[in-house]
């Protein structure tokens, strides 16, 4: 009972079979260790890695292997837990979602904490400003305590689909540390934030839409987004993040959601 | 050092950790302590869904599910408990839903519900469709939800604190829990958080194994932190090995992929389930299929240059289906494969997956320190936790239900304990372990390195105690891991620092997996039977005269200071269900 696909599979090695000669590439990585020197450096690393690898296990082998005074946040190692958020050639990724063939290993691949939060060491920034943020839109689902469901509430699959996208967000900052609005005033909401707002604010259960909307419309929410698509680029789950943003712009000029 | 004292602390935030903390906030001052931020926690990456008997789509009722679980759990379940995990699961999603979980709708606006292995009508007779579901994004939104809330409560968190060891205080004769230490890893400072209950939500310990599909972070260092006072692991051989992980890299492909429809085949492109289990197919119990799997490939008929795994199909599904009801793990393979799952198979490999056994405790999340007594002021919940109502091998969604049923139960058990008992004095010292073990991995000048006796420890696991197991084999695992538990008192770190030590770390999470791996596989050599996720290819049928127990693991020191494992037994709970031959 052989399927076509699979007669095709066996006919021509498939992605992901062909052999995989190990490669050399230059990390070039970004160290900051407040206890060892006050300025930031640029360190070289040569690593025999295959290009398949993700770029977490470069970080793994320096660490692992090399030097393990290396030092970043991750855990998952698959885009699921947002610890490994960094600039990578000048781009944030998740280190453990972009494959090293994908990112021309021919040249040094420079790997950086992300910008606008205050880096602790190496790669690890702080954080705290970010979930700040986050706590601030009260992410958490509002109903009028009369309405709480005897049993079962129940909800359309139309509405489900309303705030789909903006579910997936893993809290990685990989958006708002590339947003120029956030670089030059950590007061900003950023674009985190604002997502995660607009998950609450177009769910058909929430009904305090309004609250969220009147704190996004402060000197430092939604209006000082300048649509520099750097947030949608940036994010590994592939939220429509500009979008979003603009959503809840509409949203604050025709009070309807 | 610091000293903190709080009612009731909580050690970990993953789901069973927040569940818990939502209901012990509301009643008592409560902390959670917890190495990752809340969000990172391996829940997180649960893809497939939550069982429950909503009855939404089709016929099903509690009882269905709990003679499931039972039966997927090969009879070691305690039956009490099962029956209680299968009829609060119906309000433990609905109370989900209320907190504002984005569960995918029916048409009729109901939660959706879809198949999964091991899940039946009526006692067998054929898949039924329990599993409530989040596009394959279930354990993401659990963890997004129960944050949520906790934000909401008001919920103190302590970020990056690493819990390294639980403090126990004998009063009146009776050992207590008195508090926990912990490690913050911004500063290297030390904090001893006196509470009144402590509750352990710390997750697995899958990292022993070299392909699994859980995080670099599982490192069992709650299991270790008891263990080490003297307190039993329980059933600790029965490790479950999941069918679909991706071939060598172990990420989890769900099973909701089988339950839309996804197929199974060998490098003929037979369906090769058909022959192990003529009903539930490719929807048989974990433990089945990854056996089948392996089967499959010893007789040749692996995929392949190597012939080293199968593939899981779904090119006969619909994109839209894919699209809509497997976004993520289509992702997966699309990123690490770079292979297209609406035209090719993927190649997939059993990958370690989930750790049955656990801190024993009974059904208000009591630890227990043998077979009957309960530790005073403590308390486990979760993957760390042994209830058991997983048995000899969970049922997949039983444990994102197990973390919010058990969860629940521990937090308020816990809070309720606190609000009436005094505080336990410290004991002299509290953090001296602690600091003792840092210091020596930090001056140590020995020659061994954190990651190779890591990587020895992984390949000797994967060799010698994952699917298949022989007397010979899990002997070889002992010595090896004897050898390496000797290495590591040779071991050396590179960075001396106080601040984001990762490196130290790694180090003290390693000797928690050593010491873990030498408990399982100890445990697995003395049940000469097999059942569920522990095979025995010398022992090949179950033995329920003498092995119908559950193994209580205890460690011991003689009065030189060298270290053993002591064996014994603790009975299984049976209330409705005789054990029968297991068929799928
Ligand atoms: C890829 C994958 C998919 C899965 N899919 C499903 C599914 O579809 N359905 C299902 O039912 N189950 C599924 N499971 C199983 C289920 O997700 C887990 O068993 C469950 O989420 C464990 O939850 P937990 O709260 O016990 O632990 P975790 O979520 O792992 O949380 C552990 C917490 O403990 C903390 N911690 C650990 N050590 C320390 C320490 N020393 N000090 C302080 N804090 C510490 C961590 O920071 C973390 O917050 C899946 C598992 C995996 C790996
Ligand atoms: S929106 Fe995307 S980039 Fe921003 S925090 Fe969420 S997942 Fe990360
Ligand atoms: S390590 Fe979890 S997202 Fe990269």
């Amino acid at each position: 009972m052989a399927t076509p696909v699979l007669d095709k599979a066996d006919a021509t090695p498939e992605p992901g079979f062909a052999d995989s000669p190990y490669i050399t590439v230059t990390f070039r990585v970004r160290r900051f260790n407040p206890e060892v020197s006050a300025e930031a450096t640029w360190q070289d690393f040569q690593l025999e890695i295959d290009p398949k690898e993700r770029v977490l296990d470069g970080l793994h082998k320096i660490k692992w292997d090399l030097d393990g005074t290396l030092t970043f946040r991750r855990s998952c190692a698959h885009g699921i837990c947002g610890s490994d958020a960094m600039r990578i050639n000048g781009k944030n990724r998740l280190a453990c979602k972009t494959l090293i063939k994908d990112i021309n290993p021919e040249k040094p691949i420079t790997i950086e904490p992300i910008k606008g939060l205050t880096v602790l060491k190496d790669l690890v920034v702080d954080m705290e400003p970010f979930f700040q943020a986050y706590r601030d839109v009260m992410p958490f689902l509002i109903t009028k305590d009369t309405n709480e469901p005897t049993r079962e509430r129940l909800q359309s699959a139309e509405d489900r689909e309303r705030f789909d996208d903006t579910t997936k967000c893993i809290l990685c900052a990989a958006c708002t540390s590339s947003c120029p609005v956030f670089w030059n005033d950590g007061q900003y909401f950023g674009p985190a934030a604002i997502v995660n707002a607009h998950r609450f604010i177009f769910d058909s259960r929430d009904e305090a839409g309004e609250q969220r909307l009147e704190i996004l419309n402060d000197r430092d929410g939604v209006w000082r987004c300048r649509t520099t698509f750097n947030c949608t680029d940036a994010c590994p789950r592939g939220i429509e993040v500009t979008k979003a943003i603009a959503e809840v712009k509409r949203a604050l000029i025709t009070r309807r959601f | 050092m610091k000293i903190h004292k709080y009612d009731t602390v909580i050690v970990g935030a993953g789901g069973a950790g927040m569940r818990a903390a939502i209901e012990a906030t509301k009643r008592s001052r409560t902390a959670v302590l917890t190495k990752l931020y809340p969000t990172r926690s391996h829940t997180g990456a649960a893809q497939g869904g939550m069982a429950a008997a909503l009855a939404n789509v089709e016929e099903d009722n509690w009882e269905w599910h709990t003679f499931d679980t039972v039966k997927g759990g090969d009879y070691l379940v305690d039956q009490d408990a099962a029956e209680i995990l299968a009829k609060e699961a119906i309000d433990s999603v609905l109370d989900l839903e209320k907190m504002g979980l984005p569960f995918n709708r029916t048409p009729d606006g109901t939660i959706d519900q879809r198949r999964f292995g091991g899940h039946s009508r009526n006692h067998g007779e054929a898949p039924v469709r329990r599993s409530c579901y989040a596009a394959d994004r279930t354990g993401h939104m659990i963890l997004q939800t129960l944050y949520q809330n906790c934000v909401k409560e008001g919920v103190e968190f302590f970020n990056e604190f690493y819990v390294l060891d639980q403090l126990m205080t004998e009063v009146d004769g009776v050992r207590k829990s008195a508090g926990v230490v912990a490690y913050e890893l911004a500063t290297g400072e030390i904090h001893v958080f006196q509470a009144k209950a402590v509750i352990y939500a710390s997750g697995g310990c899958g990292k022993f194994f070299k392909v699994t599909s859980n995080a670099h972070t599982l490192t069992g260092d709650g299991q270790a932190a008891v263990y080490r006072r003297g307190l039993p692991l329980e059933d600790m051989e029965f490790f479950q090995f999941h069918p679909t992980g991706i071939w060598r890299m172990g990420i989890l492909l769900t099973e909701g992929a089988r339950g839309e429809g996804g197929i199974l085949r060998n490098k003929d492109g037979e369906r090769f389930m058909e022959k192990y289990a003529p009903v539930m197919k490719d929807l048989a119990s974990r433990d089945v299929v990854s056996r089948s799997i392996y089967t499959e490939i010893r007789e040749g008929r692996g995929c392949g240059p190597e012939g080293d795994h199968v593939y899981l199909d779904l090119t006969h599904l619909p994109p839209e289906q894919l699209d809509a009801k497997l976004p993520d793990i289509t992702e997966f393979a699309r990123t690490y494969l770079g292979i297209e799952p609406y035209t090719d198979p993927i190649p997939i490999q059993p990958t370690a997956h989930y750790a049955m056994g656990g801190i024993p405790t009974n059904v208000q999340g009591e630890v227990l320190a043998d077979n009957t007594t309960v530790v005073p002021g403590l308390y486990a919940a979760g993957e760390v936790a042994c209830v058991s109502v997983h048995g000899a091998n969970r049922l997949g969604t039983n444990s994102l239900l197990d973390i919010n049923v058990f969860g629940r139960r521990a937090g308020i058990a816990a809070a309720e304990y606190s609000q009436k008992a005094d505080f336990v004095e410290l004991p002299e010292n509290p953090e001296s372990l602690v600091v003792e073990q840092i210091e020596r991995l930090r001056n140590s000048t020995g020659n061994e390195r954190v990651a190779e006796l890591r990587r020895e420890l992984q390949e000797t696991m994967d060799a010698n105690v994952m699917v298949f197991r022989t007397e010979q084999t899990i002997k070889t695992a002992v010595e090896k891991i004897a050898e390496l538990r000797e290495r590591y008192k040779n071991v050396a770190i590179q960075d001396k620092g106080k601040r984001f030590n990762t490196d130290l770390l790694e180090a003290v999470e390693l000797g928690n997996l050593l010491d873990l791996a030498e408990v399982m596989a100890v445990s697995a050599l003395a049940r000469k039977e097999s059942r569920g996720g522990h095979y025995r290819e010398d022992y090949p049928n179950r033995d329920d005269v003498n092995f119908m127990r559950h193994t209580m693991a205890y460690r011991e020191v003689g009065a030189d200071g060298t270290e053993s494992i002591r064996l014994d037994y603790k009975p299984v709970v049976q209330t409705r269900y005789q054990p029968m031959e297991r068929k799928y």
